[in-house]
């Protein structure tokens, strides 16, 4: 592992990489700020960039994104009580009270340091946990990973829209559909092409990321009349206060820093839990061990209620790339987008990652460590700046969004067809997201559609056609019991809130 | 049963699975692999019948979070005038050249969506649009075909 750290160090202090991840911070920072415009919209806007750099940089650029925009919404919920990113509502519950008090820069600088112990803390439990997962997986086999799949694809519909899981099982479906599309991996046989060329090698997965989530998010703003930037005219660079925090505050992080961390890595691992999840449930834990004086503070200003979700929120990033490094399969939709990403670049995570691309596997790791001294460093002096190039007027976001989509889809193919079929699924996307229809499911189904149908077929024909395979081995038969309990419990409620 | 814009999305779903289905079930398979366990139609069935299955439950089981959308709220003409940019953006790129293009389609899009700070507009267009290629052209050596620019030997 030692040798493998050294790896990761050597690969992710280059200068090149230190750059990448302090442009993905600060890049991730503004478009997290953003409400509606999420850490997965981040990442794809940069999937045009990473195209010049090897795989391990444009890997670091994309985590640096993603965790700047996590820290870029809590930014905005403490602000504005405008959370950003779904992973930081619960931390406007105190944060943003707290700024009402005049501790705007306080509530900042807990949150930063909350965030910034609970990734470090993250990191260190990744680094002694994904190498022997990824020993432990090399174990799986094609059933295995088969019913792996369909858990995650199930769970993410179940966490990803409160009480729509239909909806999101029908995005399932929907992507897994719009990744059958083209040659079969096998036997070459062309697959709902309807005789056209320019589908033989399938849809793009990044044409599908900037379709679903940069342009259609575009459409939606404009289409809702919402304008994401109008909040950040609000702040005031006066009004933030002493980012100070004195023994007292400190003493009750230190309680809460390391059980919240835990709750938020071990969340994140499970596929489609997530930061959202994570951070709610840190926040309630968090209101129900500390005493009764404590208590009373939650909700008005609580250093524990701001630190502890927070904490989670990170420490759930950090854990969601455990299945994506160690299986193969992403936890979350951002996972899945970098997944797809990785993919691009002919590099294939899973258990055999860390042996066959050592440097990918741990600088990722190492990166991550970097990126939140990167984000402490950089980030909270610079907040209420940040918070001012917000104010750019979304006549000017919105164009530039669209913009870098269609770059990305034509600096990839140089196809007309392309970009008219972007445009065809955004359109789609946004009608679909006015019915609360969630786009995370269908990315992460496309991503793993092939490996999901690649994983049928071997484990078919080892059974030769039969499906006992899904209850041969009791590793199998387990996930497939936790997926059907997930459908079931589901379809269950749905009768009973009706009733 | 009470018809709402999600039971119609999940109707068009059910119809939209079923001509998967059918679709599935006429990918032409080699003769040896016809009666085969897996072949390229097997998964594809499957996900014919799990849209089936899922849009089938939705539009049968009550919706107890319907959403309810107001229409008149909505901002249909400028983002339909954002989309037909778009497409005609799309559609003279490969010709025309990603410089002017892309700057064009900037300027157009500020000003379709209200705004009228030419100096502005202008500077986030075709200086931006140069600066962003030699970015990627230049520094991150990523091809960007462009015939325009090509033509006025800015471009090699």
């Amino acid at each position: 592992m030692i040798e493998g750290i050294l790896i990761g160090l050597t690969t992710a202090l280059t200068f090149q990489n230190i750059l990448m991840v302090m442009v993905g911070c600060f890049f991730g920072t503004i478009i997290g700020m953003l409400p509606g415009l999420g850490p997965m919209t981040a990442i794809a806007l940069m999937i045009p960039i990473t195209y010049g750099f090897d795989p391990a940089t444009g890997l670091i650029l994309m985590a640096g994104v993603y965790y700047g925009a996590v820290f870029g919404g809590s930014t905005s919920s403490i602000l504005l009580n405008a959370p950003g990113v779904p992973g930081t509502v619960a931390t406007s519950f105190d944060g943003y009270p707290m700024a009402q008090q005049g501790k705007a820069g306080k509530a900042l600088a807990i949150a930063a340091w909350s965030s910034f112990a609970g990734g470090t803390l993250s990191a260190i439990y990744l680094l002694f946990m994904a190498p022997s997962l990824s020993k432990v997986s090399l174990s799986f086999r094609s059933p295995d990973y088969f019913a792996l799949m369909i858990l995650g694809l199930t769970a993410i519909a179940a966490f990803s829209s409160k009480g729509q899981f239909l909806k999101a099982m029908m995005m399932v479906v929907l992507g897994l559909m719009l990744a059958s599309v083209g040659q079969d991996s096998l036997s070459d046989i062309t697959r709902f092409t309807f005789n056209n060329m320019n589908l033989t090698d399938g849809i793009s997965f990044v044409l599908v990321v900037m379709a679903t989530f940069a342009m259609s998010e575009a459409l939606t703003i404009i289409l809702k009349r919402n304008d994401p930037t109008s909040a950040a005219k609000q702040v005031s660079l006066t009004e933030l206060g002493s980012i100070k925090i004195n023994k007292e505050e400190r003493t009750k992080m230190y309680k809460t820093i390391p059980r919240s961390s835990v709750i938020g890595f071990l969340i994140g691992v499970l596929p489609g839990a997530g930061a959202t999840i994570a951070s709610f449930l840190a926040y309630g834990m968090e209101r129900n061990v500390v005493s009764d004086e404590e208590k009373e503070k939650f909700g008005k200003g609580s250093v524990n209620g701001l630190s502890a979700p927070e904490t989670a929120n990170n420490a759930a990033c950090s854990g969601s790339f455990v299945p994506m490094l160690t299986l193969g399969i992403p936890g979350s939709g951002t996972t899945a987008v970098m997944l797809g990403a990785l993919l691009g670049f002919g590099v294939q995570p899973g258990p055999r990652l860390y042996m066959t691309n050592p440097e990918i596997f741990w600088s990722i790791i190492m990166s991550m460590y970097i990126g939140m001294v990167i984000l402490l460093i950089l980030n909270l002096p610079l907040i209420p700046y940040i918070a001012r190039i917000l104010a750019v007027p979304k006549n000017y976001l919105i164009p530039l969004i669209l913009f870098f989509s269609i770059t990305g889809i034509y600096v990839m193919s140089f196809n007309n067809f392309d970009i008219y079929l972007m445009i065809g699924i955004a359109v789609v996307a946004t009608f679909l997201r006015l019915y609360d229809f969630p786009m995370p499911p269908l990315i992460l189904a496309f991503v793993l559609g092939g490996l999901m149908e690649e994983n049928l077929r071997r484990s078919l024909l080892l059974s030769n056609g039969s499906w006992e395979f899904l209850w041969d081995r009791t590793l199998t038969a387990c996930i497939l019991a936790t997926t059907i309990l997930i459908v079931v419990w589901h379809i269950y409620k749905t009768f009973k809130k009706k009733n | 049963m009470n018809i709402n814009t999600t039971k119609i999305i999940s109707l068009l779903f059910f119809i939209f699975s079923a001509f998967y289905l059918y679709t599935a079930y006429q990918i032409q398979v080699f003769a040896f692999d016809e009666n085969a366990p897996f072949n390229a139609r097997t998964f594809p069935i499957y996900l014919g019948y799990a849209g089936l299955f899922f849009s089938g439950l939705k539009l049968i089981l009550p919706d107890p979070n319907t959403i309810k959308v107001e229409h008149k709220s909505l901002e249909y003409k400028k983002t339909g005038i954002l989309i037909l940019i778009a497409i005609i953006y799309g559609a003279t790129i490969l010709k025309v050249g990603y410089f002017l293009t892309t700057s064009l389609f900037l300027f157009a899009s500020y000003y379709f969506l209200g705004e009228r700070r030419w100096i502005l507009m202008f500077l986030l267009s075709f200086p931006f649009v140069a600066a962003f290629m030699y970015l990627l052209h230049g520094i991150l050596d990523i091809y960007l075909r462009d015939p325009f620019l090509q033509s006025i030997g800015v471009m090699g």
